[in-house]
C-alpha cells in the first residue's frame, strides 16, 4: 500500500509530538528518582556548610563564586585582564552588581 | 469540513512533492533549523535545571558568612573575632570554618581542602570527592600524598569517597580533621578562614549583618539570600560567551531563513506562475506555502527540542562539557533533575517557528498577486 506524502508527514509529526509529550512524563519520572540524591546533596551542604557548586574549579572566584569580592578580576595586578574562560560564562555575584552597586559591608558606617 | 480537510491534504501532498524536488536544499535547512533549536533548547533546559538544583541545594548553606578583608583580599580571622560576634544581639550560633585551595601538580587540578571540627575523619585520614578520586584513580583504603606549601610531604589514607551523585557540590573536596588541616597549611593557631553564623530571627538577617559590618569594619558579611541570588543568575542570557554564541547562531539562521524565504528562486516563481495559470487562486498558493513553512519549522522545533531534552537529562549535557570546563581539569559528572519551564518552551516556539512561517509568506504573497504571465516570463 502506497501512503500519500501528507499521511507520511502527518505520522512523522504526530510521532514527534508524542515524543515531545513523552519528555514531560519522563521529566516527572526522572524528577522522582533523582529526588533522593538531591535530598542527600542538600544534607551534605548543610553538614559541611558549603556555599557553592563545584562546577568551575579553575579559579578561586569561579569555584566559590558566591564568595568572590570586588577585587577578584584584578587578582594578579591592577588592570590585569580576566584570563579564565569560565569567568566569561558567569556573571559576578549579584550582591556586587545589584542596582545599589554597594555591597553590604560598604553600607556600614565607618568608625569615628 | 470533510471537503476542507481533503483540500488541505491535497495542498500538503503538493507541498511535500514540491519540497522533494529541492531535497538537498530543504533537508539542509531542516537540519540547520533543528540544530539551532537544539542548541537554544539545550541551553534553556540546562540552565533552568541547574538553577533549580542550586536553589534547592544551597538553601541549606550557612545563613551568614563573615569574611575578613585586608587590602581588598580575603584574610584569616584572628583570635577573638568569634567571641565578639557572639556578643552581638540576634546572633545565635557562630562557628569558624577552615578551608583553602590546593593545586595538585600530579593531575594539574585545584582541590578545595576543608578542615572539619565536627564529624571529622580520624587523624591521618581524608574523605575525598568522587571527581578527585576519579582523576587520581584512588578508592577507600589507598594512600594519597600531597606536598604542602611549606614543602613537606603529607600522606593521608583515603577513609571514604563521597557519594558519586554529590559530585556537583563535592567533586574537588578533600575533608580532613582540623589538626591535619592546620598542620598541612601551616595555619596559625586559633585563626579561621571565615565564620558562619545563624540569626535567631530570619527577618533580622540583614540588620544583624549590618551590625556586624559596623562592629567589625574590616569584615564582609555574605548572606545566604545573596548566595542564592548569585546562583539564580547563573549563565545569565546577557553574559559573555553564552550571548555571543547564541546571537551568532540566531543571526546565522536569520540570514539563512531570510535568504530561503524572501528571495524566491526563478524556479519557484515559475511554479507559482504555472499554478496561477492553471487556475489556482492566490489564497491556495499562500496556503500551500504556509504548509511548507509550518511543516519545516514544526518538524525542526519538535526534533530539536526532543534531542535537547535527551542531551541534557540523559547524556548530562555532554556537549557543553568542553565549554563549561574552561581551563579546569576537574569537572564534575552530574545528572540534573529535569525542570521544564512551559513559558520558556513557548518563548522558544514563538521565536523560531512563527518568524519562519511568516518570513515565507511575504514574498509568496507578492509573487502570487502579480500576473501569471509576467511571473513566468521574469
Amino acid at each position: 500500500m502506497n501512503l500519500r506524502p501528507s499521511t507520511l508527514a502527518g505520522i512523522a509529526l504526530v510521532a514527534l509530538l508524542l515524543a515531545a509529550l513523552a519528555t514531560l512524563i519522563d521529566a516527572q519520572r526522572l524528577g522522582a528518582t533523582r529526588m533522593a540524591s538531591l535530598t542527600a546533596r542538600t544534607a551534605l551542604v548543610a553538614r559541611l556548610e558549603l556555599t557553592d557548586l563545584s562546577l568551575f574549579t579553575e579559579a578561586r572566584y569561579t569555584r566559590h563564586r558566591a564568595l568572590a569580592d570586588l577585587h577578584s578580576p584584578f587578582q594578579d595586578h591592577p588592570f590585569s585582564l580576566e584570563h579564565f574562560p569560565s569567568g566569561s560564562l558567569l556573571p559576578p555575584p549579584t550582591h556586587l552588581t545589584q542596582a545599589r552597586h554597594e555591597a553590604l559591608d560598604r553600607e556600614a558606617a565607618l568608625p569615628r | 469540513m470533510k471537503l476542507w480537510i481533503a483540500k488541505q491534504r491535497y495542498l500538503a501532498d503538493f507541498t511535500l512533492a514540491s519540497l522533494a524536488r529541492r531535497k538537498t536544499k530543504n533537508l539542509g535547512l531542516l537540519l540547520v533549523f533543528s540544530l539551532l533549536v537544539f542548541v537554544l533548547a539545550s541551553v534553556m533546559l540546562f540552565t533552568s535545571a541547574l538553577r533549580h538544583e542550586a536553589t534547592q541545594v544551597l538553601a541549606s548553606s550557612p545563613e551568614v558568612i563573615l569574611q575578613r578583608m585586608v587590602a581588598g583580599r580575603h584574610d584569616l580571622i584572628p583570635p577573638g573575632y568569634i567571641e565578639r560576634i557572639g556578643r552581638i544581639r540576634g546572633v545565635q550560633k557562630t562557628a569558624g570554618r577552615l578551608w583553602g585551595y590546593y593545586y595538585d601538580p600530579v593531575v594539574k587540578a585545584n582541590y578545595t581542602f576543608l578542615g572539619l571540627t565536627e564529624d571529622a575523619p580520624a587523624s591521618g585520614q581524608i574523605k575525598v570527592g568522587n571527581g578527585l578520586a576519579r582523576y587520581r584513580g584512588v578508592q577507600a583504603g589507598n594512600v594519597l600524598s600531597f606536598r604542602s606549601y611549606s614543602g613537606k610531604l603529607f600522606s593521608f589514607t583515603v577513609d571514604a569517597v563521597l557519594p558519586a551523585d554529590s559530585e556537583l557540590i563535592s567533586a574537588d573536596l578533600v575533608l580532613l580533621a582540623e589538626a591535619d588541616f592546620r598542620a598541612f597549611f601551616d595555619y596559625p593557631a586559633a585563626h579561621w578562614t571565615d565564620i558562619t553564623l545563624s540569626v535567631a530571627n530570619p527577618q533580622e538577617v540583614r540588620t544583624v549583618a549590618q551590625k556586624l559590618a559596623n562592629a567589625l569594619p574590616d569584615s564582609r558579611p555574605i548572606l545566604r539570600d545573596e548566595v542564592l541570588r548569585t546562583y539564580q543568575s547563573i549563565f545569565d542570557w546577557r553574559e559573555g560567551i553564552v550571548l555571543a554564541l547564541l546571537s551568532a547562531a540566531i543571526l546565522a539562521f536569520a540570514i539563512l531563513a531570510w535568504d530561503k524565504a524572501s528571495g524566491l528562486s526563478a524556479e519557484e516563481k515559475r511554479e507559482i506562475g504555472i499554478l496561477k495559470a492553471i487556475g489556482w487562486e492566490t489564497g491556495d498558493v499562500i496556503r500551500m506555502k504556509l504548509w511548507e513553512g509550518l511543516l519545516i519549522s514544526l518538524t525542526a522545533f519538535l526534533a530539536g527540542y526532543v534531542a535537547a531534552y535527551v542531551h541534557v537529562f540523559h547524556f548530562s549535557a555532554a556537549l557543553f562539557e568542553p565549554v563549561l570546563k574552561g581551563w579546569a581539569v576537574l569537572y564534575p559528572r552530574f545528572t540534573l533533575a529535569p525542570v521544564i519551564d512551559g513559558l520558556q518552551i513557548a518563548t522558544l516556539f514563538f521565536f523560531t517557528v512563527l518568524p519562519y512561517a511568516v518570513a515565507v509568506l511575504v514574498p509568496i504573497w507578492r509573487a502570487s498577486v502579480t500576473d501569471p504571465d509576467a511571473v513566468m516570463r521574469a
